[in-house]
């Protein structure tokens, strides 16, 4: 077994993280859609999606090991850490693939939520005055845009579809609505991000993703749901029972055979 | 490129981009690197330049790529390809360095790589959108912009079948007047 790198908690590190293990995390749970998808085209889709956020986190690790200082890279940091030195938001830890509990319809659900937050987000990252964060978001911008507009067009299809789909859509977001509050929580280091210039408050996101996914609710005949007292903590290491079996599928190979490569 | 009308025999730098042009993407093998617009720059070493260790040596020449997707797997295959390929021509040593910024676009793709692309069976990318707010649309809603012509019959009765293709940068479509589906090379 590999020893757990240990990390070095500065708030840069941790604001790049993250966004960064929020890609790398969901990537994982799309990745269990290959080969189970309903069909072959969203089988193609969900795991192009996903090799699009690998790309998007690999690029923001190696970042945020580069301003950590310590010299480690993007394999260490997406397979050497401990689950409390992850800091993905909880709602893409959350199962969405078929052997976990999930369905497409909370799939692409949750899809929506994070791909629009994310556009948000990439696109103030697009000024950052971290010249590698701006040229990552450059690109990340393109491509997430094709993300958010795939989910939309299913939500609306499930929403506006048969009476299973739309029980199914209606349970996604029952299920899933009180983790986006997380996609908006501010702290001491989402404000050290602002005050740096490296990038905006998440809680500044808020109001133009409700208008966003609002917009989206409305061609499908969806209702935004009444706010939750509930506030998942994944953004602060603190995450929820799923992350440690995500982490076992994800770390075993480094684990057991290290610095093993293809 | 530095062009010296004195001189009558290729630069290295002019070489390089010549022997770039024979690289083939190893995922649309129908085109080149630079049809792709890839390479972004081919630099030679200034005077003095270290880069070699070898005595006698030349410095080494850098070749600037942008990579097309943040996880294209061929990005990798491709550093591996220029360099083989440069190598080979005797111009190196040489080395490839990255460049994220500006992100890569399809309006980069050459007039002659979009006629390599449709002759290849891959309906080419018309302009990319641009950098601001693009409204979302709904399929299969009747409201695509632009109707795509089928690069085998021409006829523009053409539908989207999947946004998502054998590759990051392709999408699904399928000619309604010839029945054979086609893929499309989204704009980015």
């Amino acid at each position: 077994m590999t020893a757990s790198i240990q990390l070095q908690r500065a708030p840069e590190v941790q604001y790049l993280l993250r966004l960064g293990d929020t890609c790398l995390i969901l990537a994982q749970r799309l990745g269990e859609w290959c080969g189970h998808a309903p069909v072959l085209e969203e089988d193609i889709a969900l795991t192009n999606v996903a090799l699009d956020l690998i790309g998007q986190s690999r690029a923001l690790l190696t970042r945020a090991g580069e301003l950590e200082g310590r010299g480690h890279d993007e394999d260490q940091l997406a397979f050497l850490r401990d689950e409390r030195d992850y800091f993905n938001v909880t709602l893409v830890e959350l199962p969405g693939g078929p052997k976990s509990g999930g369905d497409f319809a909370s799939t692409v659900l949750r899809n929506l939520f994070v791909a629009t937050w994310a556009k948000l987000l990439w696109d103030r990252l697009h000024t950052s005055s971290d010249a590698e964060v701006a040229a990552i978001a450059g690109k990340a911008l393109k491509e997430v845009r094709y993300h958010q507009q795939h989910a939309a067009d299913w939500v609306v299809r499930l929403a506006d579809g048969t009476v299973e789909s739309r029980e199914r859509i209606d349970a996604a977001l029952a299920a899933l609505w009180i983790y986006t509050a997380e996609l908006f929580e501010s702290d001491a280091v989402d404000a050290q991000a602002q005050a740096s210039g490296l990038g905006p408050r998440w809680a500044d996101l808020r109001e133009p993703w409700l208008a966003e996914i609002g917009a989206v609710f409305g061609e499908a005949g969806l209702s935004i749901p009444k706010d939750s007292a509930f506030r998942s903590t994944g953004t602060r290491g603190v995450h929820s029972e799923h992350m440690g079996f995500i982490l076992s599928d994800m770390q075993h190979l480094q684990r057991s055979y290290p610095g093993g490569v293809w | 490129m530095n062009l010296d009308p004195a001189a009558a025999a290729p630069t290295r730098v002019e070489r390089a981009w010549q022997v770039l042009a024979t690289v083939l993407d190893p995922e649309v093998p129908a085109v080149s690197v630079r049809d792709l617009g890839i390479v972004r720059d081919v630099i030679e070493p200034r005077l003095g330049d270290e880069t070699s260790s070898v005595e006698g040596e030349p410095a080494s020449l850098e070749i600037v790529l942008t990579p097309t997707y943040s996880g294209c797997p061929a990005t990798e295959v491709i550093e591996h390809d220029v360099l083989a390929a440069v190598v080979a021509a005797g111009l190196g040593p040489a080395h490839v360095t990255l460049r994220r910024a500006p992100a890569w676009t399809t309006d980069w793709i050459s007039d002659e790589g979009r006629a390599k692309l449709l002759a290849y069976g891959i309906a080419p990318p018309g302009p990319a959108a641009p950098d601001v707010a693009v409204p979302m649309r709904f399929f299969p809603r009747k409201t695509q912009a632009v109707a795509l012509a089928c690069p085998r019959c021409g006829s523009t009765n053409t539908e989207r079948l999947a946004a998502f293709g054998s590759t990051a940068c392709k999408a699904i479509w399928r000619c309604i007047a010839c029945k054979e589906p086609f893929e499309h090379f989204k704009p980015i």
